[in-house]
């Protein structure tokens, strides 16, 4: 890639800094240069988004279906998945697979409530409601 | 409190090299670059792990394990390391303030998931990111992110939550930093390179199977050709959305890895004049060019603006170009003879 050839895009990145990218100069040296971000790479991350919201928005159906329970629901609202959540919260996955389960989970100690709240960063209401206010 | 601080930050391509290059620069080593660590360090790297999955996507790394580049670059140029993890959030608290207390400044694996200063689009479980802490001014950590144009902040409480983040590759507070200043001559230099060459044509070329090095790529491409059918659209084009993220995002690179070993192989010209090393920087930077048009090519497919099998096949065979050009490139690398 040539100097001139960087693209100068506005990526997501771009609020936060510049990027240092490598290129050649005119007499075929290596340099760095900054970059504003590609277009390319910003529509990737963009794809990456709209999944995850559909998968957030799937995961909120089936909990309002009855067919999991909320826990599902903040694993994608998280980007988390299931060993993610069982090192934040210390269960054994098989466990947090049962308490995915609406019954099971609508009969959890207080305690085990508390830490997946705590895994997920909300309150144990916003937990059981899947109603979370964020800054 | 205030400290007294003279650390030097300094942007990098990629937050590993450049917390290593900062590191050695501080133990005087100045003429330390980011391609010289990344090339000394061999972190060159192409792995497809099979059956695993990252983010519902394909398992895709264009560099070295996490931790390796400081690791060998600091091996290779004799210089001790010093590298501890915690079980506990207070014990790792205490053990960076007695560092810093003494001057000391120190690289620190963290995830970004909680990183406060990334904007959110890039916040995924990723816990490979490096940074180095370099002194406490009004209760604030002073942090050199060296994907960062300039130095930030963060909290006590935002530090130990990506100090401790948990989940793969969980840092479990790592800190790391070089244990004591030493002369690096010429002669060390030119040793260094010499060995980071040879190690990255062993990983890129000699490791059997198709895991990784440049048969992982030609694999790779083989496997998008059949992504149409076997995925379905959609999800094809979310796959080659994963892979152009991890090919080009901060932290990761991949058209970019391909530049900053074109840069190095450029600066090793100047420890050992082979003129060969000119020649395979440029091929290098040829594969990075071809790394990029792929790029473009996942992006019309992922955008919906293309999609039919012929699309999946050229960018299948973007792919077996590129393991052609990295091949003969590794080849001729592997050829050069080092002693005089």
């Amino acid at each position: 890639m040539k100097k001139e050839e960087i693209p100068q895009d506005n990526g997501a990145l771009n609020k936060l800094t510049k990027e240092l990218v490598y290129a050649v100069d005119s007499s075929g040296n290596y340099t760095t240069a900054l970059s504003s971000g590609w277009e390319v790479k910003a529509k990737a991350l963009d794809v990456a988004w709209e999944d995850i919201e559909k998968r957030i928005e799937a995961a909120r159906q089936k909990v309002l279906n009855n067919e999991a329970s909320p826990i599902l629901y903040f694993i994608e609202l998280r980007l988390m998945d299931i060993g993610i959540v069982s090192a934040y919260t210390g269960f054994w996955k098989w466990r947090i697979k049962r308490h995915l389960k609406p019954g099971i989970f609508r009969k959890l100690s207080a305690d085990k409530l508390q830490k997946y709240a705590e895994a997920f960063n909300v309150t144990v209401q916003e937990l059981k409601t899947m109603n979370v206010h964020e800054a | 409190m205030c400290m007294k601080h003279d650390f030097n930050h300094l942007q990098a391509a990629h937050c590993e090299n450049g917390v290593t290059t900062n590191l050695l620069r501080t133990i005087g080593i100045k003429h330390m670059t980011e391609p010289m660590t990344f090339g000394i360090g061999s972190g060159l790297f192409y792995v497809l792990l099979p059956f695993l999955k990252i983010n519902n996507g394909p398992a895709i790394a264009f560099r070295t394990m996490p931790g390796l580049i400081f690791k060998r670059t600091c091996n290779a140029l004799d210089i001790p390391v010093f590298r501890k993890k915690f079980s506990s959030k207070e014990s790792g608290k205490k053990f960076l303030d007695d560092c810093l207390d003494r001057g000391q400044p120190v690289g620190c694996q963290v995830g970004v998931y909680y990183l406060t200063y990334f904007p959110k689009e890039y916040r995924f479980h990723f816990n490979a990111h490096n940074m180095i802490v370099f002194g406490r001014e009004n209760g604030r950590y002073l942090i050199s992110d060296p994907v960062m144009e300039e130095v930030t902040s963060l909290s006590e409480y935002e530090l130990e939550r990506v100090r401790f983040a948990k989940g793969p590759f969980a840092p479990r507070g790592q800190i790391y930093y070089p244990k004591e200043a030493i002369q690096v001559t010429d002669d060390m230099m030119r040793k260094a390179i010499a060995t980071g060459i040879k190690r990255n044509v062993f990983h890129m070329i000699h490791i059997p199977g198709t895991v990784v090095g440049v048969k992982a790529i030609a694999d790779t491409g083989k496997k998008i050709k059949k992504w149409r059918d076997k995925l379905g659209q959609q999800k094809a084009g979310l796959y080659l959305a994963q892979l152009v993220r991890m090919q080009e995002e901060i932290g990761t690179g991949g058209g970019g890895f391909r530049y900053i070993y074109a840069a190095f192989l450029q600066q090793a010209h100047a420890y050992h004049p082979k003129d060969e090393l000119l020649d395979i920087s440029k091929t290098f930077t040829h594969a990075g060019d071809i790394w990029r048009n792929a790029a473009v090519q996942a992006a019309g497919i992922y955008k919906g603006r293309i999609g039919s099998q012929a699309d999946f096949d050229i960018m299948g065979d973007y792919l077996l170009e590129i393991s052609e050009i990295e091949k003969n490139a590794f080849r001729a690398l592997s050829k050069i003879k080092w002693k005089p």
